[in-house]
């Protein structure tokens, strides 16, 4: 059969192939070109070393601004999300009334986009502000800040209770039931039973809400578009500032990606390489 | 089960529900000033309209014109509908002939394909959009193209994870029997793939539907879709119109909620699926 397969190459794999070369490897590729290059159109690049990398980094670009404040946020949404949704998959799989139409309400925002998101709690989060101490969510950093952090706890809890319920509910009861019997108390049964038994759940939830913080783009550009002066920009939404708001800034941007490529490929490899490891302990 | 634990659960449950309401707020309150007039939105959102206040179908039918909803709407449609198709239909047939055809081709497409999963979109926003202008492909049935090719990394990823699951039996008997591949893909292991196909097919309209910066930079400036009209709506800070803002919020998650209550399950275990995979 393999062999009578493989003759079937064109008509299988390759339109996929194609259309995956043209719009993402080839852009790939150049984007890399580019990134040791001046340009404003493709056409008129000219190979320039590693300034741009440099530039990124020099005092007029906020790309390390927008590293430090990316971070911040990823660390507290990273802990917020996983505790909320960890608590609340924890009190949905006690056979409650009601339990399905509660996960159903607490998923639902997870389907909602990131622009739309952004605007829904800018009318809430400057309403507030508005109300008690005058000013909008642009007057200061440190309000877009937990403004965001709210919006994505409210996006991503729902979704990572559903994995968490999942890896709950796989653990066999008698084990619990072994741990009330032998007297150990709820603290016990949860930190020495539960937690470690839906550890490759935690793994899977702390490396999507840290790659999705890291990544996010609509959420920033919609809630405060980096507004108070750039304080609340993350990389995102840095990297297309550079390239779209700045003219004979292209190749700057495109470095700027390229790290940013980089830190992401590591936050992946890193995660490939524990959920291996637990997969062989198994 | 005895009293205490009786009252313990009714506790848990008053509190699950005092926060099913905290997270039904945020769409509540937009709705509710939907029916506002534009410039009793920004300092009291929280106030119910009142006579004063009070703006009946307004907003919606000002933000509809405003934003060409219902062209947005038709673009959304147009664009997502046809794109997952492409994907599921292209991307089966691609993992299928890569898990089947063991070698070092296959491996390297395969790991190519899936690797394009961790790039983020900026990486390649630029080179991307010029090269879509360049072929032409910065129109609504262009980036049906561009879709399939950024979608191609999730899909086959999953598609190839299910085959692998499949026994091999079905596929060699067919075959003495006579099947070619391209029948057996298509009467055979394309229907097996089902569920497969749900997941991938819901993973990708989730995504396609909602995504804004990649139809922006390509298509953007010609062809609205919903989240580009809502970005749109914002002109300079302050002097927006906030009524037709929240109309068209309202707008943008209906459908989306009509679609999760048609087929919430499927969603859920679709979402699932996708992120312990990816």
């Amino acid at each position: 059969m393999e062999r009578n397969l493989k003759k079937y190459f064109a008509l299988f794999a390759l339109p996929t192939l194609t259309a995956f070369t043209i719009v993402f490897f080839i852009p790939f590729i150049m984007g890399v070109y580019l990134s040791f290059t001046e340009f404003t159109t493709i056409s008129n690049a000219r190979w320039v070393g590693f300034s741009n990398y440099i530039k990124a980094f020099e005092d007029g670009s906020n790309f390390l601004g927008a590293l430090i404040f990316t971070s911040k946020f990823a660390v507290v949404a990273v802990i917020t999300i996983n505790v909320f949704a960890f608590s609340i998959a924890m009190l949905l799989t006690k056979r409650l009334r009601g339990t399905n139409l509660f996960r159903t309400v607490f998923f639902m925002p997870n389907l909602i986009g990131g622009i739309v998101l952004g605007y829904i709690w800018q009318l809430i989060i400057n309403g507030i502000l508005i109300n008690t101490l005058g000013v909008d969510i642009t007057f200061d950093a440190k309000y877009g800040f937990w403004g965001l952090i709210v919006l994505t706890n409210w996006q991503l809890i729902g979704y990572m209770m559903i994995i968490y319920i999942a890896g709950i509910q796989n653990i066999p009861e008698e084990l619990t039931e072994a741990a009330k019997i032998d007297g150990a108390s709820r603290f016990q049964t949860l930190f020495r039973i539960t937690i470690p038994l839906v550890m490759p759940s935690i793994t899977i939830c702390t490396f999507l809400t840290l790659t999705n913080s890291f990544k996010m783009f609509d959420q920033n550009l919609a809630l405060t578009a980096g507004a108070p002066a750039d304080s609340t920009t993350m990389l995102a939404l840095d990297i297309y500032k550079t390239f779209y708001g700045r003219v004979g800034y292209e190749g700057v941007g495109q470095a700027k990606a390229v790290i940013f490529f980089v830190m992401i490929a590591v936050l992946a490899f890193i995660q490939l390489y524990l959920t291996r490891n637990k997969e062989v302990e198994n | 089960m005895n009293n205490r634990e009786r009252i313990s659960d009714t506790v848990k449950v008053i509190f699950l529900t005092v926060l099913a309401a905290v997270f039904l707020a945020p769409i509540l309150i937009v709705l509710m000033n939907s029916f506002k007039g534009q410039f009793f939105i920004s300092d009291q959102p929280f106030q119910l309209p009142n006579s004063e206040t009070w703006a009946g179908l307004n907003n919606y039918i000002n933000g509809m014109v405003k934003i060409g909803f219902l062209k947005a709407f038709y673009y959304s449609f147009i664009i997502t509908v046809p794109s997952v198709l492409t994907l599921v239909l292209f991307t089966s047939m691609t993992a299928w002939y890569i898990t089947r055809v063991k070698g070092k081709v296959s491996q390297a497409i395969f790991y190519i394909i899936v690797a394009s999963m961790i790039v983020p979109f900026q990486m390649v926003m630029f080179t991307m959009s010029k090269m879509a202008n360049i072929l032409s492909l910065d129109n609504p049935l262009g980036i049906i193209i561009i879709y399939w090719g950024f979608g191609a990394g999730l899909s086959v990823f999953m598609f190839a994870g299910f085959v692998k699951s499949i026994p091999l039996e079905i596929e060699e008997s067919a075959t003495i029997d006579g099947c070619n591949p391209v029948q057996l893909f298509f009467s055979i292991v394309f229907p097996v793939l089902k569920p497969i196909s749900i997941t991938v097919s819901i993973l990708n309209a989730m995504w396609i539907w909602n995504d804004y910066l990649l139809p922006y930079l390509v298509i953007g400036n010609n062809y609205r879709t919903i989240p580009i009209a809502v970005q749109y709506l914002q002109g300079g800070y302050g002097s927006r119109d906030m009524g037709a803002l929240m109309a068209m919020l309202i707008l943008a998650i209906v459908p989306i909620i009509i679609f999760y209550m048609l087929c919430q399950k499927h969603i859920i275990k679709g979402v699932v699926a996708g992120a312990v995979k990816g």
